[in-house]
């Protein structure tokens, strides 16, 4: 277990942190998961806030994994709502399949006369309808139109909607837990990040990656895990990288390793299977020419410059 | 001294508005700082600031509005002060009329009992200033320089919130100084015109239901274009001489543009100082690479976007004398200054983007006549956002 548990919490919780059973609902990390302590504390912080938690950060830090984990971490169930580029807010609460109804109409099947048949709720629409607090992940938002964010804001306000074609209203009996995770590829409108708790995961240092590390791959060795970071922090440190590798790109490449059943030695001078972390061309004929310019790989943290040794 | 904070925010243009303030008075009462200075200001930057590009002016603010306080003895949490933080989880059962009217009061109270609280502390503990003062060396390692610095839990005890404030860590993120080519694509995002052209590939409703009444009942499916980005951009870049300072700069800009796959049509071109009779289709600006400018006005017609990257710094013959290339192999009878009054007055949007400083425009006068000629912008994300306005926006 490495998120420490909270500390200094008032000893009683105040009514809108409680819910209806009266349990605190409190996230506090999992073992799957490194959270480190002020992300733990936004995730709490935007749960007794009843608001949306906006998480952005370099790809593959773990913001879509987080939510997971909050959902697993606090015992609901969760659901996903992936944005598409076509996404449409009101996707999310319901969709009205006209189409499936005039061809019933057509063929005679189905029980056209209820439209209600046709309405299917959308994540959100079943997050708002269950009878139970839940998790709501709205992953990539920024993937939509500008203009999405600002479809939604009434409905997070409120906690209802009324789905026109029927007049039924739907009102969240258990305000669900919004996390939007946003790649930071469009700006978000004011007035829904006013509405938001934002968090930035920022890059792991090499202590917080070294746990991160134990738990995808319990066994490593020290040394062979030592001579991994010193590469891969190494290529981060490249300013002629277009595109760093991530964490995610970093614990496939010790799986490509360990089943590869290399040595430490071997890692001291080379970088193999340096696709798992190098994505684009440019970056991988970089680093390339740099080795045929007799440039060195470094094999100790002492070569990575003062920020690494301390 | 709290809404300070709040000013001091607003002071230095993060949006921050009443309700978030509300939001982290809210957060506060309900006790999430846990009594901990340094959770205080995690928790402030959660509620107050929503992009990672003002992370640098909250801890510019921090530092400066809390720097005093936290000085003698960093946040080492007492007993008293705990007691107290403790007690606020009262506020939220106040009446929302009381806890408006108190709001004010509040905060500022909030701020005196804190300052009291680690005054007195100060008063009793000396032994806190030196365990705070080799903080850095401590077992807990965090220390002020570490690489990127996340704490997990319980080390960050040892740090102090405004030390944290005072790293600057995100001074990178900002987008009035530094040019990331993520933000800068975030920046091209925006040049859009959506409009309908193409293969009927999406079903509208509206259409099929009306042409399926017209047909008795009979289904009739009606297709129409989707929508897609109608921008074309031509790129002119300015290479070597003065401009290889700018090179990696541009490299982004170029990558950048280049990943903007939702332009209908993207070209670019590279030049010397100014454009004469060709432009290149290279960097290396061989004559294989040649295309004639004429050429290119003739092919592009007036939708075509077009910006221009270069310093706009040169001798002013290059610009004005006939034969004025500064390559003495390529002659070029009309000056500099004749092809770029052809191609402003050929292209309805036209735009130069200027990696030097803004401070420095006023003193190249060759940057000066320039400005006559085009809307110039700095090389900044800033930069980048007003001259996409400048090209898709209203015309002022």
């Amino acid at each position: 277990m490495i998120v420490e548990p909270l500390r200094d919490l008032p000893a009683t919780a105040t009514s809108r942190q409680m819910t209806t059973n009266g349990t605190f609902h409190r996230f506090q990390g999992t073992p799957g998961y490194i959270a480190t302590g002020p992300l733990v504390d936004a995730v709490n912080c935007a749960i007794a806030l009843g608001r949306p938690l906006l998480l952005k950060g370099e790809p593959g830090t773990g913001k879509t994994v987080l939510a997971r984990h909050v959902a697993e971490g606090l015992g609901m169930p969760m659901l996903e709502w992936h944005i598409k580029s076509t996404s449409k807010a009101v996707e999310g609460l319901y969709v009205y399949d006209t189409v499936q109804r005039l061809n019933d109409s057509r063929f005679g099947t189905g029980d056209v006369a209820d439209i209600r048949h046709y309405i299917k709720l959308g994540p959100l629409g079943r997050a708002f309808a269950a009878s139970e607090r839940l998790v709501l992940l709205i992953d990539e938002i920024d993937k939509a139109d500008l203009e999405f964010p600002n479809d939604l804001l009434r409905e997070l306000d409120e906690m209802r909607f009324t789905i026109v074609e029927t007049g039924d209203e739907i009102v969240a009996k258990e305000r669900p837990i919004l996390l939007v995770t946003s790649n930071n590829e469009k700006e978000l409108p004011d007035a829904f990040l006013r509405r938001c708790v934002f968090h930035y995961i920022e890059f792991p240092d090499v202590a917080t990656m070294r746990k991160i590390v134990a738990v995808h791959h319990p066994h490593l060795e020290a040394k062979l895990l030592d001579q991994v970071l010193i590469k891969f922090y190494w290529l981060r440190e490249q300013p002629e990288l277009r595109k760093k590798p991530s964490t995610s790109e970093l614990v496939d490449w010790i799986s490509a390793l360990l089943r590869s059943g290399i040595s430490q030695k071997q890692l001291e001078e080379h970088i193999p299977f340096v696709g798992a972390l190098l994505k684009k061309e440019q970056d991988v004929d970089a680093l390339g020419r740099y080795g045929t310019q007799g440039g060195k790989i470094p094999a100790r943290w002492a070569d990575l410059g003062p920020r690494y040794n301390q | 001294m709290f809404l300070d904070l709040f000013y001091g925010l607003r002071d230095e243009g993060v949006p921050v508005a009443i309700q978030e303030w509300q939001a982290f008075l809210s957060a506060l009462a309900q006790g999430l700082h846990g009594a901990d200075l340094l959770r205080f200001y995690h928790l402030g930057r959660a509620c107050l600031v929503k992009s990672e590009t003002y992370f640098d002016a909250y801890d510019r603010v921090f530092a400066r509005v809390f720097k005093g306080v936290e000085g003698q003895l960093g946040d080492e949490v007492t007993d008293r002060l705990l007691d107290w933080l403790r007690n606020a989880k009262d506020l939220p059962e106040l009446t929302p009329e009381q806890l408006a009217e108190l709001e004010r009061l509040t905060s500022d109270e909030l701020m005196r009992r804190f300052l009291e609280t680690l005054g007195e502390q100060s008063e009793r503990h000396d032994g806190g200033n030196r365990w705070v003062g080799t903080g850095g060396r401590s077992p807990y390692g965090n220390n002020g320089t570490h690489p990127t610095g996340i704490r997990v839990g319980g080390q960050s005890r040892s740090r102090s919130a405004v030390k944290v404030a005072e790293e600057r860590r995100f001074a990178d993120y900002r987008t009035d100084q530094t040019l990331d080519i993520r933000q800068m694509r975030v920046a091209l995002r925006r040049l859009r015109q959506l409009t309908r052209t193409g293969l009927a590939s999406e079903l509208d409703l509206d259409e099929t239901i009306d042409e399926t009444c017209r047909n008795a009942g009979e289904i009739e499916l009606v297709f129409r274009p989707p929508r897609k980005n109608d921008v074309r951009l031509l790129l002119l870049m300015d290479v070597g001489g003065t401009m290889d300072p700018y090179v990696e700069p541009m490299s982004q800009l170029l990558t950048a543009l280049h990943d903007e796959r939702g332009l209908r049509a993207f070209e670019p071109y590279y030049f010397h100082n100014c454009v004469y009779e060709s432009v290149y289709t290279r960097a290396r600006m061989l004559r294989a690479d040649a295309v004639p400018t004429a050429d290119l006005l003739r092919r592009l017609d007036e939708r075509w976007k077009v910006v221009l990257v270069g310093d706009a710094m040169m001798n002013p013959a290059e610009l004005l004398q006939p034969n004025g290339n500064i390559d003495p192999r390529r002659h070029s009878k009309t000056p500099g200054i004749a092809w770029l009054h052809r191609i402003v007055e050929h292209f309805d949007r036209v735009v130069w983007v200027n990696p030097e400083p803004t401070t420095e425009w006023d003193f190249v006068q060759t940057a000066k006549i320039i400005r006559r000629l085009f809307p110039m912008f700095p090389l900044t994300v800033d930069g980048i956002t007003e001259a996409v306005q400048a090209l898709i926006g209203a015309r002022v």
